[in-house]
C-alpha cells in the first residue's frame, strides 16, 4: 500500500534527461560508492583548517622532538598523532588533510582550464573544418604522440617549480584530450537539423557553438574529464615526488611520500605509506564513476 | 606506398625540427643563455671566451643554426657535473634504461597473459572479478609509491631483495648488462615488477576481451564440433590468434615504457636515463637537459613513424586516407 502512494507522485513528474542520468548513475552501488567517498574527501579538504588537529604550515605549532613519531603516539603538545609524524614533528594526519587541499586543487583546476581551452578548440576545429580543423587536429596528434609524463616533464625543466607551473604544464599536456573527444562527438552533432536550423536563424556562431553544439557533445566531456582529473591528480603527485611540482613550503601528497623516502629505508613507513593510502583512495574513488559514468552516458550501450 | 612514405617520413622531419625550436627557445630565449650554458663558477674571462665560443653575440637566428649544425655532429654541450660530453654520458646511461624496459615489458605479457586469458574463459567465477579488479588499481595506483611500498617490503622487512641499484653487470656486445648476472638480476626484478604494472592491467584488459572476441568466432566453434579437447582449442586456436594484437600493442607500449621508467629509475635508483635527467633538472645540469630532450624526441619520433608505417603496411586503409 505504502508503495503505490510513494510512487505515484514519482511517476507523475516529468522525466528529464538529467533526472535519467542521476537516477541511472545511483544504480550502480559502486560508482555511488565512489561519489560518497570522494565527496568525504572534497570535504576534508575543503574545511581541512577546521578539521585538521593542528596547521601543518604554522611552524610554531610543530616540536622538532615530535619528529618520527610511530601512529597513535602522543606529542608533546598532548596531540595523539593518529598516523605518525614527520621528520619535522609534523602530524601525519594533518600534513594528508592539507596536502589532500592542494592535490585537488591542482588536479581539479588544471582539468577545469584543460577542459576549456580543449573543448573550444575542439568545437572550433569541428565547426570550421577545412584549415583550422588540420591544423588543430596536427597539434592534437603531436601532443598526444608524446608521453604524458615525458612533456610534463619538459615544460617544467624550464618553466621550474611552483603550483602555477605545474598547472600549466598539466593544463598543456591535457588539452588534447578534451578537444579530441569533443571534435569527435561535434562532427557527428553539426550535421544535425538543429545545427541547421540555427544557422538558417542566422544566430551568432558563438551562440551555435557553445549553446546549440556543445551542450550536445556534453556526455562524453563529462566521462573524459572525470577520468582526467584522476590523471592529473596522479600525474602531480608523480611530478612532485621526483622533486620538479609543488614548492617544500606548499606540500602535496606526492611531495609527502618522497619525504618519507628516505625514512622508510629504516623501517619508517608511515610518513610514505599514509599519504599514498590518501592519494589511492582519491584516485579509484574518480575512476570507479568515471568507469560508470561510460556505461551510463554512452549511447551505444543503451537499449 | 612510395608517396605515402615519403611523406610520412617528411612529417617526421618537420615534427623533428619545430620541437628542435622549441627546445632551442626553451633553453636561450627563455632563460638567460650566460647562465644557462656557462657554469656558474667561470670568471669573467671564463665567461667572454665562452660567449664567444659559443656564439651568444650572434643574433638569434644565427644561433640558432650553430645550435643545429653543432647537435647534428653530436655535439650538444658538456654536462657541468660530470665534465663529460652531454650526449655520450646520455647513451652511456641508455642500455640500462632499455633493459629495465623490456625487462618489464616482458613481465607484463608473461603475468598478464594468463590472467587475462582465465578472465576472458570464465568471465563470470569469482578469480576473474578479482582479477579484473586488481586491474583497474593496476591503473589507479601511483607508480612511485608501489615502488617505495615493494623496497619497504621486500627489501627492508623481508630483506629478500635488494632496494637501489643495479647490482653486478656482464659485458655483452661490449656495454654493461645487469640480467646477465645473478646479482644484477635480483636488483632488476623490483624495478620491472614495477614499472609492468600498469602494462600487466592492459595485458589484461587486451587478452580478456580478445578471448571472449575470438571464443564466438567460427573457427572456435568448428575446432569444438570437431571434438578437438578443450585444452587444445583454448591453447592453439584461441590464443594463437589473441597473441598478435597483445603482443603488438607492448611493442607499441615501447616508447611510454622508456618515458615512465623517468619515475620508476628515481624510486629505485637505477642508473638510467630517466634518473640522470631529473638529477640534471635538480642541479640545473642544463646541456643535459638540452642532450636529453632532443635525443627522446628523436626517439619518439622514430617511435611513431615505425608504427605509422607498420600500420600502413598492415592496414591499407591507412593509406587510402593518406591519399584522399
Amino acid at each position: 500500500m505504502s508503495d503505490v502512494t510513494i510512487a505515484a507522485p514519482a511517476a507523475a513528474r516529468e522525466e528529464t534527461p538529467f533526472r535519467r542520468f542521476v537516477s541511472e548513475f545511483m544504480a550502480s552501488k559502486i560508482a555511488v560508492g565512489g561519489l560518497v567517498v570522494f565527496t568525504i574527501i572534497a570535504l576534508l579538504a575543503i574545511f581541512a583548517p577546521w578539521i585538521a588537529p593542528q596547521n601543518p604550515y604554522d611552524l610554531a605549532q610543530l616540536d622538532i622532538m615530535d619528529g618520527r613519531l610511530e601512529p597513535g603516539a602522543v606529542g608533546g603538545s598532548g596531540i595523539v598523532h593518529w598516523l605518525g609524524t614527520d621528520d619535522q614533528g609534523r602530524d601525519m594526519l594533518s600534513g594528508i588533510i592539507y596536502g589532500l587541499r592542494i592535490s585537488l586543487t591542482v588536479g581539479v583546476g588544471s582539468a577545469l582550464i584543460a577542459c576549456l581551452v580543449g573543448a573550444s578548440l575542439g568545437l572550433l576545429a569541428a565547426y570550421a573544418g577545412g584549415r583550422t580543423d588540420s591544423v588543430i587536429m596536427r597539434l592534437v596528434d603531436l601532443q598526444l604522440s608524446f608521453p604524458t609524463i615525458l612533456a610534463a616533464l619538459m615544460i617544467l625543466a624550464f618553466l621550474g617549480k611552483g603550483i602555477m607551473n605545474v598547472v600549466i604544464a598539466l593544463v598543456i599536456v591535457e588539452w588534447a584530450y578534451y578537444a579530441r573527444t569533443v571534435r569527435g562527438s561535434a562532427l557527428v552533432e553539426r550535421r544535425r537539423e538543429y545545427i541547421e536550423a540555427a544557422q538558417c536563424l542566422a544566430l551568432p556562431t558563438s551562440r551555435i557553438l557553445f549553446r546549440h553544439l556543445l551542450p550536445n557533445c556534453l556526455p562524453p566531456l563529462i566521462v573524459v574529464g572525470t577520468i582526467q582529473i584522476a590523471r592529473a591528480i596522479a600525474l602531480e603527485a608523480t611530478l612532485s615526488f621526483l622533486g620538479l611540482g609543488v614548492p617544500i613550503t606548499e606540500p602535496s601528497l606526492g611531495l609527502l611520500i618522497a619525504n618519507g623516502y628516505e625514512y622508510m629505508l629504516s623501517g619508517k613507513y608511515w610518513i610514505s605509506f599514509y599519504p599514498g593510502i590518501a592519494l589511492l583512495i582519491t584516485i579509484v574513488s574518480i575512476n570507479l564513476m568515471g568507469d560508470h559514468l561510460r556505461d551510463v552516458l554512452n549511447p551505444r550501450l543503451k537499449k | 606506398m612510395t608517396v605515402y612514405l615519403l611523406r610520412r617520413i617528411s612529417q617526421s622531419f618537420l615534427v623533428l625540427v619545430a620541437m628542435s625550436m622549441i627546445v632551442f627557445i626553451g633553453v636561450y630565449a627563455v632563460g638567460d643563455p650566460v647562465e644557462i650554458l656557462i657554469s656558474p663558477d667561470a670568471d669573467q674571462m671564463e665567461r667572454e671566451r665562452a660567449i664567444q665560443a659559443l656564439g651568444l653575440d650572434l643574433p638569434l637566428w644565427e644561433q640558432y643554426g650553430v645550435f643545429v649544425w653543432r647537435a647534428l655532429h653530436g655535439d650538444l654541450g658538456r654536462s657541468f657535473v660530470y665534465n663529460e660530453p652531454a650526449l655520450q654520458l646520455i647513451l652511456q646511461k641508455m642500455p640500462a634504461t632499455l633493459e629495465l624496459a623490456f625487462g618489464s615489458m616482458f613481465i607484463s605479457v608473461l603475468i598478464g597473459l594468463p590472467l587475462g586469458m582465465y578472465a576472458g574463459l570464465r568471465p563470470e567465477s569469482p578469480g576473474s572479478k578479482m582479477i579484473m579488479a586488481g586491474s583497474i588499481l593496476g591503473f589507479s595506483l601511483p607508480t612511485f609509491w608501489v615502488g617505495l611500498m615493494l623496497i619497504m617490503v621486500f627489501a627492508v622487512q623481508l630483506g629478500w631483495l635488494p632496494s637501489t641499484g643495479r647490482g653486478e653487470t656482464a659485458y655483452f656486445l661490449g656495454l654493461q648488462w645487469s640480467f646477465l648476472t645473478a646479482n644484477g638480476l635480483s636488483h632488476l626484478i623490483m624495478p620491472a615488477i614495477n614499472l609492468a604494472l600498469f602494462k600487466i592491467s592492459l595485458v589484461i584488459r587486451l587478452t580478456r576481451s580478445g578471448v571472449r572476441e575470438t571464443m564466438l568466432m567460427d573457427y572456435v566453434k568448428f575446432a569444438r564440433a570437431k571434438g578437438l579437447s578443450p585444452a587444445r582449442v583454448t591453447f592453439v586456436h584461441v590464443f594463437k590468434n589473441i597473441l598478435i594484437p597483445v603482443v603488438t600493442v607492448v611493442g607499441l607500449e615501447l616508447g611510454s615504457t622508456i618515458a615512465f621508467s623517468v619515475v620508476t629509475e628515481s624510486v629505485f635508483a637505477w642508473p638510467g636515463m630517466g634518473k640522470l635527467i631529473i638529477d640534471s633538472i635538480n642541479v640545473l645540469d642544463r646541456p643535459v637537459i638540452v642532450a636529453y630532450l632532443m635525443i627522446i624526441v628523436l626517439m619518439f619520433i622514430t617511435i611513431n613513424l615505425i608504427v605509422d608505417l607498420l600500420y600502413s603496411a598492415l592496414d591499407p586503409r591507412v593509406r587510402l586516407e593518406g591519399k584522399a
